[in-house]
This record gives structure tokens, sequence and C-alpha cells, in this order.
């Protein structure tokens, strides 16, 4: 018998005042394809709760955004409430990587080089209008316009700084998209990514 | 008082009728044995919630409030998603050691736990010499902190590992000495028979000023020894990225993780056994009435109530002070708390000699 | 426009060591890389303040060799030259003889080509390369052999024996991204490397192809806990070189503003070095204080952090109806709570031990490294921009200027403790009396500033802050320079960390205040 992956709630906001429910439902339309187990289904459920619930965020600003993600963990806004508030230091406790801030191109193999010391299921936020593309200083020759051209984004916190309340938004979204992963069932467990065709040199193709 | 060997001579008695001795034990061992381990757990997440929830309120704020009502199961989210995390292990770690750090450190968590109390005839291991065996067996948690610093690979963790050592071998002396000064009052080692004796008052009460400094000086030591507190540095979160436990993932890391609030624990409750009187209730000799009223709170409940307690005090030194050097620290174990409790152990001893104690 | 001296680069170093010596001209305030074509050649403007008489001199030297420039060193006389040299040669090219450490500061070392000269396509040659950097233990130094002729010798900075661990770049003190290589002994520091460049956005180039309001946006994000300082300053320049009066109207609001947000930075330097030390609930505390500047920035700015306010000839939009009633409730409840953060930290025995006597910069140095702000008045060098060089309305304003002598880490905090309570002063002075008046200047819709060289400075949260601007009479900036505040700190940690404890590095970077992105700019 199969059960077919839900949308998923978030506790005391309606599903009709998020924005971007397409590409949610776009996923839970691919990841049903294969079809769930019941028992593996329930399994998942129970796990992806556990797993959005408790995603613990990697320590890294670079610049301006920074000093939002910290007031997020202060008093007023409080991320603790989500269960966010143990910033890991560490990347290979981390669960997910909040870009806050330029990334130029000198930081960009140090980025990287974070990004794959992290244990999987992790995830990536690019925050504020230099992670998502460059921003304002799109036009210099030391910045790199947007974090996803070295790093596969989850989801985009736009802002020059994005306030507190954006950043919740923003995380709840990416709690939705982690409740309806496939973690045990089925062949699917994520959303099919294109690769990125990388034009820049790197270890392997330098060689 | 309800007593506990009830239960388990009845179980005893029940095996004994269904298969031969030793099976019984044996059963009986792996009931123990899946007893500590869900205890463990459960009071592991009740710590872990308590904490984030005490240091929010210190710092002027809520703690996780939106995953069940006031955010109790959120820790139960944070052990799945610490069971499906991936286990990473770095290429050019010394393997076995590497591996085998999280156990030792679990493993000296288990032993002390072992020992403690909870209430009349519900101990574990019930040595006569009951404090000289948690005092050892708590040493083995140092071997897994130098292994897991050592078998990293990492400069960081090296470091952080050879400063956890030095503290925690340090302050061991302190622990030793204060509960010695305290034995010297008790006259005994064994855990159940430190318990009964404290039925007329605690030793807190009993022992006046020495076992003030002696309470004093455990707590001080006891927090080092968890690595918590103003003692923090080896793990010292804004310094050296995360200390000994830098390159673990996954349940690995969940092992340290668990083992630090349980030790801490131990060491609460270990001073609730020995200067608040463990399960045994607060008498006031003389006042028969209110005695028995006491009497009909269950001893467990009193043990838990000192123990978090005690966990409660300590939780509030770690969210006011900030760090201590590590040269700081270890000053202030060898320059002060050795002398004084050496004093204090002597002061210990005239007073028991002339009787001079309650 | 200003006075600058020209001198031949044969000659530039005796003049430099005279005017050292007989103006005591101690203080090396910028110095400026620039290249001014075929006919001017590549060249450095040199800017010198001395400490004693307040005078202000311009020296400028230039080499029409562009294919290998060459200029002598100041690094002897100045100890900021040293880094300030560095980026010069970064950006131009320009290499300095008897320079002891002839790296590149901000860009990778196998950078191609110098992205400054205007002939320079930086994009071109230099796609983005996510290999790792090579670190270098040793550095090059070009001296004069006695026959005339050029030597190259190179110089260690990290032995092989030495035990080197890295710090940063991505650092749980989230003071932004910048890596040490720290050379250890146990646990005592013997030296460290700064190295600088992971937030290098090139503010300076993309400024010589935006024209004048467009420049404002991004001075912003460069010291962001001093936005509203930073745009003070390079509004000032501008107006000073067309020669424009601003209404006292705005002159009110842009002091206010900035004492405002010199408050905010204070609290959060506060939060910042309690958490460093690791007691975490002090950060609360100065977060949740902060929250209520914000409130009144947001009201009228529109921005928390980055407001965007100051424009050329005036502000953007008039204060919101509400702002003074909210300042005059904000003030009293701050003294009121403001004995809390002496009782948890510091008067804290904890905190004493950690923070005095650790760290120590001495008057000396703290002058020719260029430290200024609450690094430099700690350290008994009186160098408050407001009280030296004052500028909108701190010469009509009374407040005191908080000088220390000890020069440890606990009086770099207690100095910024004090400096609250006399902005609050300032505020208090300030907030009944604003005057009516038009909150905007008319200007021209292209604004073409005439040319010449103009420089502006004003007191940061973190020090002194300077623009210096050259015009050829277009309407983008033919150089646009920033004096960093955070740079000269940086430069000066290695001194300030001799011989002290791998934990003091932390206590001593966060006392000492510096941001990041204002340090790469």
């Amino acid at each position: 018998m199969e059960i077919k992956k839900k949308t998923p709630k978030i506790k005391s906001i309606p599903y009709e005042e998020f924005q971007d429910n397409e590409t949610l439902e776009n996923m839970v339309k691919e990841l049903n394809a294969g079809g769930a187990n019941i028992v593996l289904g329930a399994l998942d459920d129970v796990v992806n709760w556990g797993r959005s619930n408790s995603l613990w965020p990697l320590t890294f600003a670079t610049s301006c955004c920074g000093i939002e993600f910290m007031a997020l963990g202060a008093a007023r806004y409080d991320m603790a409430r989500f269960g966010f508030e143990v910033a890991r230091s560490s990347p290979r406790q981390a669960d997910m990587i909040m870009v806050c801030g330029t990334i130029t191109n000198k930081m960009a193999p140090v980025l990287k080089r974070l990004y794959d010391q992290m244990a999987d299921p992790k995830y990536v936020v690019a925050v504020g209008g230099c992670a998502v593309s460059g921003g304002p200083f799109k036009k210099s020759f030391h910045v790199v316009n947007g974090v996803d051209k070295i790093i596969p984004v989850d989801v985009y916190i736009p802002g020059c700084p994005p306030r507190p309340e954006s950043f919740f938004y923003g995380m709840m979204q990416l709690q939705r998209k982690v409740k309806i992963e496939k973690f045990f069932g089925g062949r699917n467990k994520k959303e099919k990514r294109e690769e990125i065709p990388t034009t820049f040199e790197t270890e392997e193709n330098k060689k | 008082m309800f007593d506990f060997s009830i239960i388990t001579n009845w179980l005893h008695q029940s095996l004994l009728s269904v298969m031969p001795e030793v099976w019984a034990v044996v059963l009986e061992c792996v009931i123990v044995g899946v007893c500590i381990i869900l205890m463990y757990a459960t009071l592991a997440i009740i710590l872990i919630y308590g904490e984030r929830k005490i240091c929010a309120f210190f710092q002027c704020r809520l703690g996780p409030n939106r995953v069940g009502k006031w955010g109790c199961i959120q820790v139960v989210a944070d052990v799945f998603k610490m069971l499906t995390k991936e286990i990473i292990t770095p290429n050019q770690v010394d393997k076995f050691l590497y591996k085998l750090a999280p156990y030792m450190v679990i493993l000296a968590s288990f032993l002390t736990f072992a020992c403690l109390p909870f209430n009349k005839g519900a101990e574990i291991l019930d040595f006569n010499v009951g404090i000289f065996f948690l005092l050892a067996v708590s040493g083995i948690g140092v071997i897994g902190i130098l292994l897991a610093g050592w078998g990293s690979n990492n400069k960081f963790s090296l470091i952080g590992a050879m400063r956890s050592g030095a503290q925690i071998i340090s302050y061991e002396l302190s622990v030793g000495l204060s509960m010695l000064t305290m034995v010297v009052l008790m006259g005994t080692m064994q855990f159940s028979q430190i318990v009964e004796e404290q039925a007329d008052g605690w030793f807190l009460f009993k022992g006046h000023i020495p076992a003030l400094i002696a309470f004093i000086i455990y707590l001080i030591a006891g927090n080092a020894e968890c690595n918590r507190g103003p003692f923090d540095l080896p793990e010292a979160e804004s310094e050296l990225t995360a200390g000994y436990h830098t390159e673990y993932s996954g349940m690995n890391f969940g092992f340290f993780y668990l083992a630090e609030y349980l030790n801490l624990f131990i060491v609460s409750s270990v001073a609730a056994t020995v200067f608040l009187g463990g399960w045994m209730p607060l008498h006031i000799v003389g006042l028969d009435g209110f005695n028995a009223v006491m009497d009909y709170i269950p001893g467990f409940i009193w043990f838990f109530g000192k123990a978090f307690f005690v966990v409660f005090l300590l939780m509030w030194v770690k969210w006011t002070f900030p760090r201590l050097r590590i040269d700081q620290i270890l000053t202030l174990e060898w320059k002060y708390l050795l002398p004084i409790s050496l004093v204090n152990l002597v002061l210990m001893v005239l007073i028991v000699v002339t009787g001079f104690h309650f | 426009m200003e006075e600058i001296q020209v001198i031949e680069p044969v000659a530039l170093h005796g003049e430099m060591l005279k005017l050292r010596k007989e103006k005591q001209m101690d203080y090396l305030v910028s110095l400026v890389g620039m290249d001014w074509g075929d006919e001017g050649g590549l060249g450095v403007v040199y800017l010198l303040r001395s400490t004693l008489t307040g005078e202000n001199v311009s020296i400028k030297t230039a080499t029409k060799d562009r294919v290998a420039p060459e200029l002598p060193t100041v690094s002897d006389i100045w100890k900021i030259a040293d880094f300030y040299e560095r980026e010069v040669f970064d950006f131009y090219g320009i290499v300095f003889i008897n320079h002891p450490d002839m790296r590149r500061l901000y860009l990778r070392n196998d950078w191609v080509g110098y992205p400054f000269r205007k002939d320079d396509d930086p994009e071109k040659e230099n796609p983005l390369n996510m290999t790792n950097e090579s670190t270098d233990d040793t550095t090059p130094e070009i001296e004069f052999n006695p026959d005339g002729t050029i030597k190259k010798q190179e110089n260690v900075i990290f032995d092989d024996r030495e035990y080197v661990v890295n710090i940063g770049p991505q650092h749980p003190s989230t003071h932004g991204v910048m890596r040490f290589r720290v050379s250890l002994e146990g646990e005592t520091i013997k030296k460290i490397d700064p190295l600088c460049g992971y937030i290098f956005r090139a503010i300076e180039k993309m400024d010589e192809s935006l024209t004048y309001p467009q420049t404002l946006a991004l001075v912003d994000r460069m010291d962001y806990l001093s936005a509203h300082q930073n745009r003070h300053a390079l509004c000032m320049c501008i107006e000073k070189a067309m020669g424009v009066e601003v209404s006292p109207r705005v002159q009110y609001i842009r002091t206010i503003m900035d004492e405002l947000q010199r408050i905010d930075s204070h609290l959060l330097f506060y939060a910042c070095l309690a958490m460093d030390l690791g007691g975490l609930t002090p950060f609360f505390y100065g977060f949740r204080d902060r929250e209520k500047i914000l409130d009144i920035f947001e009201e009228t700015c529109g921005g928390r952090l980055i407001m965007n306010y100051n424009t050329i000839g005036g502000v953007q939009a008039d204060i919101h109806p509400n702002f003074v009633k909210r300042v005059k409730e904000f003030i009293p409840y701050l003294r009121g709570v403001i004995h809390e953060y002496h009782d948890i930290f510091t008067n804290n025995v904890i905190v004493r031990e950690r923070l005095v006597g650790v760290g120590l910069l001495s008057r000396e140095d703290a002058i020719s490294y260029g430290c200024t702000g609450g690094t430099g008045r700690a350290s008994g060098w009186a160098c408050d921009v407001r009280k030296r060089m004052p500028y909108g309305l701190y010469d009509k304003v009374d407040f005191k200027e908080i000088v220390y002598k000890e020069g440890d880490s606990f009086a770099r905090y207690m100095v910024r403790m004090d400096e609250i309570m006399e902005s609050m002063k300032i505020i208090e002075q300030l907030i009944d009396n604003i005057p009516e008046g038009p909150y905007q200047t008319k200007m021209k819709p292209i604004i073409r500033v005439p040319e010449g060289t103009y420089s502006a400075f004003v007191e940061s949260s973190r020090g002194e802050f300077g623009v210096f601007l050259e015009s050829h009479g277009d309407k983008t900036p033919y150089r646009l320079h920033y004096r960093s505040t955070g740079l000269p700190l940086v430069a000066a940690i290695d001194t300030i960390c001799r011989d002290t404890k791998i934990a003091d590095l932390i206590a001593i970077n966060g006392s000492i205040d510096y941001v990041v992105p204002d340090i790469d700019r």
C-alpha cells in the first residue's frame, strides 16, 4: 500500500501565506512518483520532523548581514524558539550554513572547503543581496556574483540587510523543504538539481 | 519509607522459580543495563531541555517554545537529527583511537552513574568503598578526552585536549580531598550507609564549618571536572573552534554532548548524596510531626529534587561568569583550593576527634 | 584645494626623516597610491600630521617608470607604512626599496596584474580561481647594493621549526573574516602574521566608475557599525569641494545621528567582548538595548543597520515627528540600565583578571601605528577628531575627551563605556534645540566636483575615518581613498600580542574592536 507525501505544515502559519508553494508542490509530485512504503513513509515523517526542528547553523558571517544574524539570536527575535540557537562553530557538527555577507574571490575556496567538510544532510541558505547575486558589489572584479556559483543553495533570503523577520520566513521555508524530503523509502531523496557547468579552475580540472 | 529492595527481591524470586540461578543473574544484568541506558537518555534529555530554558530565562528571552507545549520535545527532535547525521571519519586520523574516544567517555559516565543511590535499596553498585570507586572510575573520562584530541590529527583539538587533561587531573585532587574530609566525618565510604546515617540531619548541617567549606570546594572542583562554567576553556567555542571534539560528527559527537550533561548531573548527585542527604528527607531532631510529614514524600523525589537544585546552581554560575584562562585555572587549583582543602581536612579531623559536631 | 608639496623619489627618505624629527610629524594619517597616467606616472600621496601642533602636511611623489616602478620606503620612520606600502604594491605594483616584507596585502599571491592601474583589466586575467592559495613562509625584500644596483633578499616569516597555528578566516568570534598565522611556544605567542583580503570588495576601484551620489551607497557598507559617520565623512568631503553649506537643521540631525550610532556601536562592542570572554549573558543585554536605538533609526531612515541617510547637501528625508520624543525616552532608560552592565561585567573578578595588564600598547607605538579611536585614547594619545578638528556641531557642545593612560585591554574597554555616557550628554544638549529649516540644499542633478584634491575626517566609532578625494572635474571621482580605522589596529596586533597567551589574543582582539570590511574595503 502506498501513502503520498502531503504538503508541509508550519505551526501557526497558514499554508496560503507562504509565497513559493509551487516549488514545494512540484517537489512533492516528483518524490511521490516512485511511491512510498507505509512504514517507511511514517518513519520518514518522524525523522523529517526531528530534522526540521533542529537545524543547527554554522557560525559564518563575513560582513553586515552577520550582525543581523547575531541580532536574530539575541533577545528580541530569539531564534532559539525554533530550536536553532545552538550555533556550532565546527562544520562537522552543523546542519546548515547561512552565508551571511559578501563572498569574494579570495574567500570562495575557503567557503567551498567548509561546505565540503559538513556532514550530510546539509543545507545552504544564501542571506542578503551579496550572497544571492553579488548585491551592491556586482560590478566588482573581486566578488563572486552569487554564492550559488560555487555551492548549491536551498533558500535565498534577499535584502540588504534582510530584516530578522525575513530570516525567520526563510528559515521556515527551509523547514518546509526538509519536511517533505524522503529519508528512508524510495529512490529519489531530494529534488534533482542540474549540474552547474563550472568555467573556472578547480583542483580537478587543473590537472 | 518505600524500600525499593522489595521490588528487586520479588523480581529475583520470580526469575529463580523459572530458570537456574546463572540465567536469572544474566537476565537481571540485561534488564539493569537497559534500565540504565533508558534512564541515562531520559535524564540527558531533561537536562539539555532544562539548560536551554534556564539559560534563556537568565538572558531575558524565551527558549525553545514551538516544538510541543513550552518546547518540551525540542530535545527529542535534536536526538532524531543526531541519529541520522552522517558520521565522517577524516582520512588521516588514528582510526582506532579516534573511534574509541567517545566510548571511553560514555563508559566512565555509565560507571559513575551506576553508583548513585536513587532510593532506599535502589543502588546498582553498592561496594563498601563506594566513594573510592567513584573517584577512581571518573578518571577514565580523561583518557577519552585525550584520545579524542590526539586521534583527531588537528592542532586545535590537541591544544584543547592537553588543556582539558591538565585541568581535570588537577581538580581531581580537590574533589578527592573534599570527599576525604567528609569521609572523616561519616566514617564510612559505602553510599547506602552514608545516606542512612543522615536520618537525623544532613551532613552539611552536622559538620558545620568544615563541611560547608568542603561543599563549596567540591562544587567548584566538580564544575571544573565537567569542563563547564567558568572552566570550559578546553571546549571554548569562541576560541579554538570546538576544542577536542571538533572533528566528530553525528552520533559520536552526540556521545560527547550527552556525557557532558550527565557528568554534570553525576557531580550534582554526589554532592546531593554526601552533603545534602541523598534520598533521605529533611529531618529536624525533635520535631516528630514534621519528620512524619516529610517521610510521606518518596525518596527518589527527594533525591532528584536535591540533584536538580545543585544542577541549577551550577548552571547559574555558568551563565553569569566569563571564562578563566588556563593558567588562571591551574593557579586557582594549586595555589588556592589545594591548601585550603588540606587545612580544612585537619580542621575536620580535630572536630571529629573532639566531638564538636552535631 | 589643499597644498601638496612635490618631492622627487631620490630625496624622499631624507625629507621624510627631516619632517619627522624637526617638525614632529609623528602621525602618518594616510598613504594613498595614485596612477596619474603616462604624464604623471605612478606615485604616492602622503598625509602627515603632528600630534603636538596639529599641523597637516601633504607630500606627493611619483615615478614615470611603469614597467618596474620603485620608490624608497618610509616604514622605518612610521611603523604603519609597512602595511600601507604593501597595499600600494598590491594595487599599483610600486616596489618600495628596503621594505622588509614586500608581499601583496589583499589579493591572492598568485594574482596577475595590478588592478588599480588605469590600464589594467583585472577580470580578464584573473577568473575565479577555486584552488587553495599557497601560504608563503618567506617574503622578498628589495635592497640597494653599495654600488647602487638592486639586490633581492628573502626574509623569513616563519621558521620550519616553529609551531604555526592558523586562526580563521572562519572565526567563531564573529569579528569577520580575518586570518592570523600564529607561531606558538606552548601557550605563549611568539609572532603573529595577519592575512587580510578575504572581504576585499574593491570599493575604491568601483568608485572610480560611479557618479558621486552612487558612491554614497557603498561607503555605508564598509564599517557598517559606523554607517552614519562614514557617510557623513564622504558627504562632508564632497560638500567642502563644491563649496556647499548645509543648513543648521542638517548639522543638528547629522550630529545627533552620529552620536546615536556611536552608542549603538559601543553597545555591540560590549556585547561581543563579553561573548568572546565566555560570558554569554551580557551579550544579550547589549543587544537588547541596541534594539531600541535601531527602532529610532528605522522610524526615520527606514533601515536598521544600513541607513542610507546622509546625502550630498543634506539628509534624505526629514526626521520623523516622533524622533525627538523617542530619543528623549531612550536616554534616561539607558542611564538607568547601564549600571547593570558594570555590575555583571566590569566589576567581576574574572574579567579583571583577564583584561587588566593584558595587551599593553605604549603611546609611541600607538602614534607610530596610527591607532586612533578608543585604542589610541586608552594608551594616552588624545586623538579625538571631534576635539582636534571639530566638524558638525562638536565645537558648540560641551563634552569630555576620555583618555586613559594604562594602555591595556581594560583601559580600552573603559574608554568606550565612558564614551557612551559622553555621547548621551551630547545628545541631551542638542535634542531640544533642533532649528527649523530645509533638510536638503538644492543641488544640480549631475554633480561635478571641481578639480583638485580634498580630504575630510570624522571620528567614527572606531577611530579616525578619512576620505581623500582627487577629482579631475568629471562626474566620477578620479581617485577616492578611505583611511581605514581598522588597518592600523591589525598592524599593531603583532606588537601588542608578543609574549601573551593564546587566550589573551581573543581578549585583545575583542578589546581592540575592529570591523574587518573596514580593513579590507
